[in-house]
This record gives C-alpha cells, sequence and structure tokens, in this order.
C-alpha cells in the first residue's frame, strides 16, 4: 500500500511540474508576443508611454534575463505564492484575487460532485433491470449527462429567473449587501443565488453516474457469481446489494476521470450565472487580456483537480478490500 | 459471414441503435441540405429591424444584430461535427496507438507510456486549452479540433491497453506466436478482429467528448475568430442579454442541437454496446 501511493504522489508531483512548465512555456513560444498583445489591446497614448508600458511588462514576465534564468525565476516566485499582479483588478496580486473566488467553487462545486455521484448511484442501481423506470426515466438521464453545462444553466436561468422570477441569476449574493457577513440577510442572499448554478451541476453529472451505475449493475447481474448466487437462492436483495457493492469501484475510478469535465462544466456553468468563482475570473481574465490572472487560475484549476484526485485515491484504498490487503486493485495502476 | 448478418440483424432490431442513428443522420443531413434553404451567411446581419422572433422570413428569428439564427445553426453544426470527427477521430487514434503498444509491449515502454497517460489524464483539458487558445490571435475549427484531440486520448488509451492486455494473454494469441507469426501481423489479424467492436464504442464517446469540450471552449469565447459555432451563439446570446430580453430563440436552437447529437450519440453507444455483447441484450 506505501507503495501504491509512492507511486501516485510521484505521478502528480510530475503532473503539477509539467503544468507549471506549461504555464511557464506557452505564454514564451506561442505565436506573438503576449506583451505586444497586451500593449496593443491597451491602446496606449504615445510612443513615450509605449515604452514605459512595455518595459514594465518585460520585467513583469521577467523577460530580461537568460531563458533559464526565466525558469527559475518562475519557480521560485510560485513556491512564494507570487503569480504576478492582476492587470484587470490592477493593482491586486493574482494570488489575492484568486483566493477571493475559491471559497465559491467550493461552495458550488463540492456538494455538486458528492450529492450528484450519491444521489446518481442510487437511482442507477435502483433503475437497472426495472423494465418501468428504464424506459421512462432513464432516457431523461441520458439528455442530462449529453447537454452541455452552460445550456443547461441557461435554460434554469430563463425557467426560474425570466420566466418565473423565482430566483436571482446573477452573482452569489444581492447586489445590495455591500459586504459579505456572516449573517441571515447575507446567508439567504447566498442560498438564493446558489440553488441555480448548484442545480445545473448537480442535474448533468446526476444523469452521467445512473446511466454509469445502472450499466454497471446490468453487467454485475450478468456475472458468474450473480448467477452461482441465484442457483444457490439467494435473495434478490442480496445479490443486488453485492452487484452495487462491485459496481461502485468503478464508479470512484470515472469521479477521477470525469473531474476535469466537471470543472470545466462549473467555469462555463459560473460564466452564465456571473457567480463570482475561477470561472468567472478566466472570464474576465480572457476580455482583459490578463494573462498572469489566466496563468494563475490555470495552476489553481491544477492544483484543486490533483488534491481532489489524492482524495479519491486514498477513498478508493478505503473502499476497495483487494488494495487495502495489499492486493494490486483494478485502480492500484 | 453468418456472424455478420447476425450483427446486422440485432443492429437493426435495436431500438436505441435506430432511435440514435435516426437523430444524427438527420442533423448530418441538416448540415449538407441546410445552407441550400438559407440564401444568407451566418455572420451578416441580415434583418434591417434587429431582433426578431420566428417568422415566414426568418425560420428562428434573429439576433440582437439582425443575423439569421437558422443561417447561424447549420453553419454551426458543420463546426460541429467538424470537431467531433477530427477531434473525436484523432483522439481515438492517439488513444489506440498509444493504448495498444503500452498492452502489447509491456514492461518499460508500457511503464513510460501509462505514465504519460496518466499524467495527460490528470491534467483537466479544458484548463490547458484555456491558456493556448488565448494565446491564439487568430483560432480556427482545424486548430481547436488538433488541441482537443491532445488532451482527450488518455482515458481511451487507458481502457485500450487493459484490453489489450487481457487479449495478449490469450491461448489463439500464443498460439499465433508459435507458429511463427510476426508482430504486426498478431495486432492486425488476432488482437485488432477482437477489439474492434470495442473501438467503435471508444470513437463514438471521444466524438461527443470533443463536441462538447468545443462548446465549453466556445461559450468561454475562446471560440473560432472567423466562423461561427453552436457554443460561440451561446456565448453571444448571453454576453448581449438574450436571457434578460427573453430571446429564447437565440439561446434554445445551438444548445438543443448540442445536446440531441450527443445524447444520440450516448444512446447509440449503449445500442451497439448490446449488439455487440449479447449478454447485455433486452430480454
Amino acid at each position: 500500500m506505501g507503495r501504491y501511493f509512492r507511486r501516485k504522489i510521484a505521478i502528480y508531483l510530475l503532473t503539477f511540474f509539467i503544468a507549471v512548465s506549461i504555464d511557464w512555456l506557452i505564454p514564451r513560444f506561442m505565436p506573438g508576443n503576449p506583451v505586444d498583445i497586451m500593449l496593443a489591446r491597451m491602446g496606449t497614448r504615445g510612443p513615450a508611454a509605449a515604452e514605459a508600458m512595455r518595459s514594465y511588462f518585460v520585467q513583469a514576465f521577467g523577460l530580461d534575463v537568460p531563458i533559464g534564468q526565466q525558469y527559475l525565476n518562475f519557480w521560485n516566485a510560485l513556491l512564494h505564492g507570487d503569480l504576478g499582479r492582476s492587470v484587470y483588478l490592477f493593482p491586486q496580486p493574482v494570488t489575492k484575487v484568486i483566493l477571493d473566488a475559491v471559497p465559491y467553487d467550493i461552495a458550488l462545486l463540492v456538494p455538486a460532485i458528492l450529492l450528484s455521484w450519491y444521489a446518481g448511484n442510487k437511482f442507477g442501481a435502483f433503475a437497472a433491470r426495472n423494465k418501468r423506470l428504464d424506459n421512462t426515466i432513464l432516457p431523461l438521464g441520458y439528455i442530462l449527462t449529453a447537454t452541455p453545462y452552460m445550456w443547461l444553466a441557461i435554460l434554469l436561468a430563463w425557467l426560474f429567473g425570466i420566466v418565473l422570477r423565482l430566483l436571482p441569476i446573477s452573482g452569489a449574493y444581492s447586489y445590495a449587501i455591500a459586504q459579505p457577513g456572516f449573517n441571515w440577510t447575507f446567508i439567504s442572499s447566498f442560498l438564493q443565488h446558489w440553488i441555480l448554478p448548484f442545480a445545473s451541476l448537480f442535474l448533468v453529472g446526476f444523469g452521467g453516474w445512473a446511466i454509469g451505475m445502472r450499466n454497471m449493475i446490468i453487467y454485475e447481474l450478468e456475472a458468474d457469481y450473480s448467477h452461482y448466487l441465484e442457483a444457490l437462492g439467494a435473495p434478490r436483495k442480496l445479490i443486488r446489494r453485492y452487484a452495487y457493492r462491485n459496481g461502485i469501484l468503478p464508479q470512484i475510478t470515472g469521479l477521477a476521470l470525469q473531474l476535469g469535465v466537471i470543472v470545466a462544466g462549473a467555469l462555463a456553468t459560473e460564466i452564465v450565472f456571473a457567480y463570482p468563482g475561477i470561472g468567472y475570473l478566466i472570464l474576465q481574465a480572457i476580455n482583459n487580456q490578463d494573462y498572469f490572472l489566466l496563468q494563475g487560475c490555470f495552476l489553481f484549476i491544477i492544483i484543486g483537480v490533483l488534491i481532489a484526485n489524492f482524495t479519491i485515491d486514498i477513498i478508493y484504498v478505503m473502499v476497495d478490500p483487494r488494495t487495502r490487503t495489499g492486493l494490486q486493485g483494478e485502480g492500484s495502476r | 459471414m453468418k456472424k455478420k448478418n447476425e450483427l446486422l440483424y440485432f443492429a437493426l432490431r435495436n431500438t436505441k441503435l435506430r432511435i440514435g442513428l435516426i437523430i444524427i443522420l438527420f442533423f448530418v443531413a441538416l448540415t449538407f441540405v441546410g445552407p441550400l434553404f438559407t440564401t444568407f451567411q451566418p455572420l451578416d446581419y441580415v434583418n434591417p429591424r434587429g431582433p426578431e422572433p420566428p417568422s415566414g422570413e426568418y425560420w428562428l428569428g434573429t439576433t440582437m444584430f439582425g443575423q439569421d439564427v437558422f443561417t447561424q445553426v447549420v453553419y454551426g453544426l458543420r463546426a460541429t461535427f467538424f470537431v467531433g470527427l477530427i477531434g473525436g477521430g484523432l483522439g481515438t487514434l492517439i488513444g489506440v496507438v498509444v493504448g495498444f503498444t503500452a498492452g502489447y509491449r509491456g514492461g518499460v515502454v508500457d511503464e513510460v507510456l501509462t505514465m504519460i497517460t496518466n499524467i495527460v489524464l490528470v491534467i483537466p483539458a479544458l484548463a490547458v486549452l484555456l491558456i493556448i487558445a488565448a494565446y491564439l490571435k487568430v483560432r480556427g475549427v482545424l486548430v481547436e479540433s488538433l488541441f482537443i484531440a491532445c488532451f482527450a486520448w488518455p482515458w481511451a488509451a487507458r481502457a485500450i491497453r487493459a484490453q489489450t492486455f487481457s487479449l495478449r494473454t490469450r491461448e489463439f494469441v500464443d498460439l499465433a506466436k508459435l507458429t511463427g507469426m510476426k508482430d504486426r501481423k498478431i495486432i492486425f489479424t488476432e488482437i485488432a478482429p477482437n477489439m474492434l467492436s470495442y473501438l467503435v464504442l471508444v470513437f463514438i464517446l471521444q466524438f461527443g467528448g470533443a463536441i462538447l469540450t468545443a462548446a465549453a471552449l466556445d461559450f468561454i469565447g475562446l471560440g473560432p475568430t472567423d466562423s461561427i459555432s453552436l457554443g460561440l451563439m451561446m456565448n453571444n446570446a448571453v454576453l448581449w442579454g438574450a436571457l434578460l430580453l427573453g430571446m429564447w430563440w437565440w439561446f434554445l436552437p445551438p444548445g438543443l442541437a448540442i445536446t440531441a447529437i450527443v445524447g444520440a450519440l450516448y444512446v447509440m453507444n449503449v445500442g451497439l454496446d448490446e449488439v455487440f455483447n449479447p449478454k447485455l441484450r433486452e430480454m
């Protein structure tokens, strides 16, 4: 088991190293110099101003030293939590801008991922080999899982926000509240703004997990051990419970595989609802050509996904008896 | 020959496969025939009165700027299928090559390839695509598809590696080796035919995945700069307040088209799975 975790950690560290390197490489080796792009977009007044801006940007990107040194400097700054300054919210440091947004992402993503996974699995297991549910509700699952996150978000916003006028569709809390605080006004306003983005993330996820589990249960019920149990006269409920326990393992691995897609969906959903998480920051960064902010967001997403992956690995080991006892399970690669 | 007929028989009888196929064919037909029904160009400002709900003249209404929504959908579908075909196809191809090589060779080659696969697997594709796309001044659908393929292959590689691994140790492969058959011949005549059905399923899922990734990328505002796509339509609709103005005809059709296509692909996938795997057929 120690070997298993050592390998995993090695992979994640390597991934982090590569991600940081990509983050450093892309601005430097893409066609078109980011400094020029920024200057062009900013439309500086007069050549003197342009020159001043250019030298500032060259320095800010650290482009005035040899390339190897630039790379080391980048790491050095990164490990000190310095990701540069945001252009869009100048002169705030990128780290601070992102750390202000992260709580909203966590509040949205963690409940949406966990609840949709749990509910989807339970429902999928329940619907498997149930002719009526299979034919009525599961097609809905397919539609949900095929829906682009932002479109479902748009639909919900339109239906509940515009047509029925039930819920707010913009921001994380009412604009009338000046400062977020731990009081009832803020919390109720926060919940009202939270429910629609949460619902769109939840529904898309729910459909996917339900279908995955339904298919998994059908596989398991056709496996030899199920037929054997059946032949022995075991109650149906018991067989299904075994099938569920076997089916849940690939679903845990599936959650790790889906993380990237879910995060992408959350980014798009936040944009629809102008929800002030990292997705919304990314939109602002793109619209304002704020490359430091964009690269910072990228790193934070990577860190978040790596942490989530590692958590899932730990859970997998706890759930799978094979990895627990030192045997190599399916997810141990 | 008999086997093929049998598969075809179950394929034609499978409701899921039929429904999925009909929807896909409908949209493919719309992509090819649609431009004949419209005299407009997708990005042209054709309606001097600006935004208008669907009418006889503008079938799906017009956008804030008086662009024809139907024309945009038809041309956007083209981009969608293109991304699915190129992005999904290339993603499958890379996955097959990496997975096959890793599973068949084993040893150090497998270790290295599996490590690369796991690394790319963990990195969220959209996050990388975001920073790449943000630095590109001119973006086309082809470049978008290529980049999507670069980050879409890992799960396919992993699944195919596992399949190859289990096939490699079967008796018929051992027999082929004993008879002195060359590696390449074993791969193409002994292993590949047994995996063909699986590869079809992988391709369908890659196809759908590429479409969804492209839609998200376009929606965030990093879509093609020179043409229209369904994701870009939704981006424009949200950006210009179609929600608040109640211009449902602007944001409903593009999302509906994507959902229908990807949903049909998923349903087809399950249908095909049932055709290939007799254990799953409904009794």
